[in-house]
């Protein structure tokens, strides 16, 4: 992997495509993030683990800035460098849709609008401006095809998101996330609404989306930060305890409280 | 109990079960007697109008205006009022109505001023029609200078109905979910472009009944249009635009007097002779008639609307 200029190499040499620094966040008055730091490294897939409540899917919607939706919700320290720009993400001089353009999101549940699989995946374009139909046409059957969902739902394009099956949904909101071309994709807990069979064919998609994309996912299955991730942290309580390389993490973690929790003696 | 043999035990179960169902035998009567008491009521009432009333019903009866012979009177002032009225009323309630909803479900902060919003419209709901006369006789007839007129009654109406759209809009906003709204945001779609890709598509089927609803209470109202000074006998249409000499502008119908079906029905109630009672309830039927339809569209649209929508 190529280092760009002026970016920080991470753990092993590989470049950073963002950091969060000494973030602090707070539900009204609720602290939910603790002076969290961490890095996200460059077309990797870093896990974010951690016993349920533990602010996992509350960091993972500061990248997006999913909090702006609503009142009371406060980033009150810290931020989140992105890279290669050095953009911090949670300035209020940046404005959340910016973010949202070049951070996009795939939810716990399948959340497919009401409208047919091509309007799906072509939202994401259409609020870019994007109207031309054959560009269209280019770039939803691109990102099926980066969703691994292009086979099955070619010929029923037309048809309503929602007469697919749970893992194709999530899939095709995968694609919804892809096609326009963001430089990270963030998953909370992409699989936990799937069967076994689905939630294989997620892992596995995910595995290859880091060719074209940074990728940042919540999981409470810790068999599957094990099996997707490059990079793991373990947080616990709003604060990061242990950041890592996965394979560091689950075998020789460096703090006791990681280690408790990875062999299941807690949480 | 312990003394029961396991057969005794089962007997014993299916007593106590007979026992409580005797209750629920007992709730769908009395369910159905009281389901019956309305139900009943209404259909006397209706049969008792239609008996009176559809002997009347005849091409000419549509096509004529109102006479001093109880046997020429017609509704076609009547009814071409009720049309004109209601197109007012809509065309005004509705945009008003919804973005009001849209406004506060997806736009206004959450604070007290809000709060004192919302419940202020609830109340504006329960606030008599005639009250809304009054009002729209000061305001709209004298201040604003538009007679006793079709604009009038359109908006006097329109002011009538407007909670109920804006509380119709609202609720069928809040039926959508979260998730559907971050999954917008999500793709980095703005305030306006959430409401107008998802947030109005997926809650119009809601909109629209409740616009239907507001309508169908519209048509029936009497004593606001009254109190605005409808009059009680008309024997002539609103000018069409461009007709007449010198011919008319576009818009001139909507300063035109008018008179309402239900007027129509209560000046001819008002007749001692009964043919002229036969004619009301001739009217009385028609209107029911639309009222129906109205709530059968109702229905119709939400109901094709809601297909593709599934949560
Ligand atoms: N909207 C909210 N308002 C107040 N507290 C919240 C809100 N969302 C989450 N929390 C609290 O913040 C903490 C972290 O929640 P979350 O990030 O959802 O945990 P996780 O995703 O790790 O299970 C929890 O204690 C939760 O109760
Ligand atoms: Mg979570």
């Amino acid at each position: 992997m190529q280092i760009p200029a002026g970016v920080e190499p991470g753990v092993e040499g590989v470049a950073l495509k963002a950091d969060v620094r000494d973030l602090d966040f707070y539900y009204g008055a609720f602290h939910a993030l603790k002076k969290v730091s961490m890095p996200i490294h460059d077309h990797r897939v870093t896990a974010l683990i951690g016993p349920s409540g533990c602010g996992k899917s509350t960091l993972l919607r500061c990248f997006n800035r999913m909090h702006d939706l609503y009142p009371g919700n406060r980033y009150a320290g810290g931020g989140i460098v992105l890279h290669p720009d050095n953009t911090n993400l949670l300035s209020p001089d940046v404005d959340p849709i910016e973010v949202r353009m070049r951070i996009s999101m795939v939810f716990q549940k399948p959340n497919p609008f009401p409208k047919s699989i091509f309007e799906n995946v072509a939202y994401s374009l259409r609020v870019r401006g994007m109207s031309n139909k054959s560009e269209l046409d280019d770039r939803v059957e691109s990102a099926l095809k980066g969703a691994a969902l292009w086979n099955e739902v070619s010929d029923r394009l037309t048809e309503l998101g929602a007469n697919l099956s749970g893992g194709q949904q999530q899939r095709l909101c995968i694609a919804r996330a892809l096609a326009s071309d963001p430089e990270i994709i963030l998953f909370d807990e992409p699989t936990s609404a799937l069967d076994p069979i689905a939630t294989a064919s997620i892992e596995e998609l995910i595995i290859e989306l880091k060719e074209k994309v940074t990728i940042l996912i919540v999981t409470h299955n810790m068999q599957q930060a094990a099996r997707i991730s490059d990079y793991t942290a373990y947080m616990y309580i709003g604060e990061m305890v242990e950041f890592g390389i996965t394979d560091q993490i689950f075998i020789k973690p460096q703090k006791k409280a990681t280690e408790d929790y990875i062999t299941g003696r807690f949480g | 109990m312990s003394e029961m043999n396991a057969d005794q035990k089962i007997e014993h179960i299916r007593g106590l079960i007979a026992l409580a169902k005797r209750w629920d035998l007992f709730f769908t009567i009395l369910g159905m007697l009281s389901l019956m008491v309305g139900l009943l009521t209404f259909i006397v009432l209706f049969v008792d109008m239609a008996i009176q009333g559809v002997p009347r019903l005849s091409v000419d009866f549509f096509t004529s205006f109102p006479s001093r012979k109880a046997e020429d009177a017609g509704i076609l002032s009547a009814w071409v009022g009720t049309v004109l009225v209601m197109l007012l009323t809509a065309l005004a309630a509705v945009p008003l109505g919804v973005a009001a909803g849209v406004y506060l479900e997806e736009y206004a902060p959450k604070n007290w001023i809000t709060d004192i919003i919302e419940i202020n419209i609830s109340n504006l709901a329960g606030i008599p029609s005639i009250v809304y006369g009054l009002l729209a006789l000061g305001l709209f007839v004298y201040y604003f200078g538009f007679g006793q007129s079709i604009l009038s009654a359109g908006l006097t109406l329109a002011l009538l109905i407007l909670p109920v759209i804006i509380v119709a809009t609202r609720e069928a906003i809040r039926a959508i979910p979260q998730m559907i709204r971050e999954g917008s945001y999500a793709c980095g779609a703005t305030n306006w472009q959430t409401v107008k890709d998802h947030i109005l598509p997926y809650s119009l089927a809601g909109i629209l009944t409740g616009v239907i609803i507001g309508m169908a209470r519209a048509i029936g109202e009497t004593a606001p249009i009254i109190t605005i000074g409808a009059l009680t006998f008309i024997a002539f249409l609103p000018t069409a635009p461009f007709q007449g000499d010198p011919p008319a502008g576009l818009f001139d119908w909507i300063f035109a007097p008018f008179t309402v079906m239900p007027i129509q029905m209560f000046n001819w109630t008002s007749r001692p002779e009964a043919a002229f009672t036969e004619n009301a309830a001739a009217a009385g039927f028609v209107l029911v008639f639309m009222t129906l339809a109205m709530n059968g569209l109702a229905i119709y649209v939400r109901y094709r609307l809601r297909k593709n929508i599934k949560w």
